[in-house]
């Protein structure tokens, strides 16, 4: 449904995103998890043809988001991080100059907005000018605004941003309902909020994907495990297999080949030991050549602390 | 067509439904029938004494005509008002929605930006014909009182038209710029008041400059009208600046779209 192929964006000088791709299957929810400032907003912005990106491809429902930009525009319903709303509107005379400017056929525009008001829960603020509504109505008059339509396609940055409790389950509720019927990306920087809807999840830190993988998968990988990069003279297989014997790694994944015979490798281990001595020693007894060995910055372990720390606020609220 | 209709009402809209329209046209009216009464006043005054005099002398009064002397100065001072006026109504066009990030709804449906562009174009139009149609009060009186001449009333008003159009195509690109509405207006009055004295120092400016100058300069244009005469070169000129315009606000508007850094 949605393509996306080594999209980069900068902003002058300085890379938003970089090198960015991934793929979401029809019907799926997709979580984008990241702090603030990742490249999560860039990447939506780029997919709902806001901007175009500086290199790389992306289309949507097999168009170019670049070159097809309207028929792209037309299956997309899109949520800012701050909803986009005329405040001097009534939230019913709002969301039907969105039907009109969305394309609707004038005489559906009612039962769309009725449907819609119901599906969004803001019937009963209907004829109530937009300013005087609280921010989880106007949040959801937002969500309302993207839903209009009945796009294939539903992007949403940061849609519980805000809310209290109570509005966070409810609009989290609604993402999880939409689901199937609708594609659905939708990015946070709040760890559970992604675990509670998406069944995919990709994991953004500055610019960069860092993991993509189930949440259950990511949970496990995140917690308790640090990395190390290990390049290797010698047969890939065999290598592979002989550290994966070894005790306290949890996982090897092959990273790159630099040349014929060298190969990389991020090893995970548990947490807290340190088994570079370890891994030199193997690899010496083997009589292969170590070329490299250096721990990986434990990049997702921080942005997972990063992440778990925003989570408290929100389960301690 | 449809979009286009869909932004025009909404904008038209929210200039009624706030007190942007009605502030407008409040002071508007205030400053204009200030104009009236001034100019109409020395008008009497005039007439009075060249009566007097006539007698005096025992000649027959001169043939004073309140086109040529109250009406055509009254319009030559609403442009100078509009001046003021149209970029109050223009500059939250743009700014406000970009401000507001409601841009993005826009950029992100399935709309052109020329729709939208026109659309907006269309609303402010209509805010500034409404401004023009309040003035229509005091041709009544003159005409109750009076026997001025409808067809350079009409002409004078195609040409505010005109001019207006064109204050309103500066004011919108201006306003494309920026997200500051404030800025906008700001920069848009010192723009008009620039396109207004241009023509001023034509005469020094040598003879293709000077003719240059005094061809773009806004209100030579539409001295015509206010003579009861429409003549074509001065619409295709009004009409030649307002696309010129509309065409710069629709390239800065959409570049945001292959702008790729």
């Amino acid at each position: 449904m949605i393509s996306v192929d080594h999209l980069t964006k900068y902003y002058g000088a300085k890379p938003a995103i970089q090198d960015v791709s991934f793929n979401v299957k029809k019907g799926e929810i997709l979580g984008f998890l990241g702090p603030n400032a990742a490249g999560k907003t860039t990447t939506m912005r780029i997919l709902t043809c806001y901007m175009p990106a500086t290199e790389g491809t992306a289309t949507v429902g097999g168009f170019d988001v670049f070159k097809d930009s309207l028929e792209v525009r037309k299956r997309i319903g899109y949520l800012p991080e701050n909803p986009p709303l005329y405040t001097d509107m009534t939230a019913k005379g709002f969301l039907e100059f969105v039907a009109q400017i969305k394309g609707i056929e004038r005489r559906e525009i009612k039962n769309r907005l009725s449907e819609v008001m119901e599906k969004a829960a803001i019937t009963e603020v209907a004829n109530r000018l937009i300013k005087h509504l609280s921010k989880g109505y106007k949040q959801r008059v937002g969500i309302a605004q993207a839903l209009i339509h009945n796009p294939e396609i539903l992007i949403l940055d940061e849609p519980t941003v805000g809310l209290d409790p109570k509005q966070i389950i409810e609009v989290r509720e609604m993402i999880k309902n939409l689901g199937g019927e609708h594609t659905i990306i939708l990015s946070t920087h709040i760890l559970p909020e992604v675990s509670m809807t998406c069944e995919r999840v990709i994991i953004i830190n500055e610019g960069k994907i860092v993991a993509s993988d189930t949440p259950d998968n990511l949970t496990k990988r995140l917690k308790g495990s640090e990395s190390l990069f290990v390049e290797v003279e010698g047969p890939r297989k065999e290598i592979e297999a002989k550290i994966k014997s070894m005790k306290g790694i949890t996982r090897v994944t092959f990273q790159r080949k630099t040349n014929q015979n060298v190969v990389g490798f991020r090893v995970e281990t548990e947490l807290h030991t340190d088994l570079r001595k370890e891994l030199a020693t193997l690899v010496v007894q083997q009589g292969w050549g170590l070329m490299e060995l250096r721990p990986m910055g434990m990049s997702l372990e921080e942005i997972f602390l990063h992440l778990t720390t925003k989570e408290e606020e929100v389960s301690g609220a | 067509m449809r979009n286009c209709l869909a932004i025009f009402y909404r904008e038209v809209r929210s200039y009624f439904n706030s007190p942007v329209a009605y502030a407008i046209l409040t002071g508007f009216l205030l400053i204009a029938g200030y104009f009236f009464y001034a100019i109409i006043s020395s008008f009497l005054n005039y007439t009075l004494t060249a009566s007097i005099e006539a007698q005096y002398y025992q000649m027959a009064p001169p043939i004073i005509n309140v086109n040529m002397m109250a009406l055509r100065p009254f319009f030559l001072n609403l442009t100078v008002v509009m001046i003021f006026a149209v970029p109050l109504i223009t500059m939250r066009l743009y700014a406000e929605e970009k401000k507001s990030g409601t841009i993005e709804l826009l950029l992100t449906s399935p709309i052109r930006s020329a729709e939208t562009m026109f659309g907006k174009y269309l609303a402010a139009l209509v805010l500034y014909i409404t401004l023009l149609a309040s003035t229509s009060i005091y041709h009544i009186i003159l005409f109750i009182y009076g026997n001025p001449e409808l067809g350079q009333i009409l002409t004078s008003y195609l040409g505010l038209i005109f001019m207006g159009g064109s204050f309103i195509a500066v004011g919108i690109f201006i306003s494309s710029l920026t997200e500051n509405q404030m800025v906008a207006g700001f920069v848009t009055i010192i723009i008009l008041l620039l396109f207004w004295i241009i023509g001023w120092v034509a005469t020094f400016a040598g003879p293709f400059f000077g003719s240059l100058l005094e061809y773009i300069s806004l209100l030579n244009h539409f001295d015509e009208f206010g003579m009861g005469v429409i003549d074509i070169k001065h619409i295709i000129f009004y009409i030649s600046f307002i696309s010129f315009f509309l065409f710069l606000t629709l390239m800065f508007i959409e570049s945001a779209k292959w702008r790729t850094r």
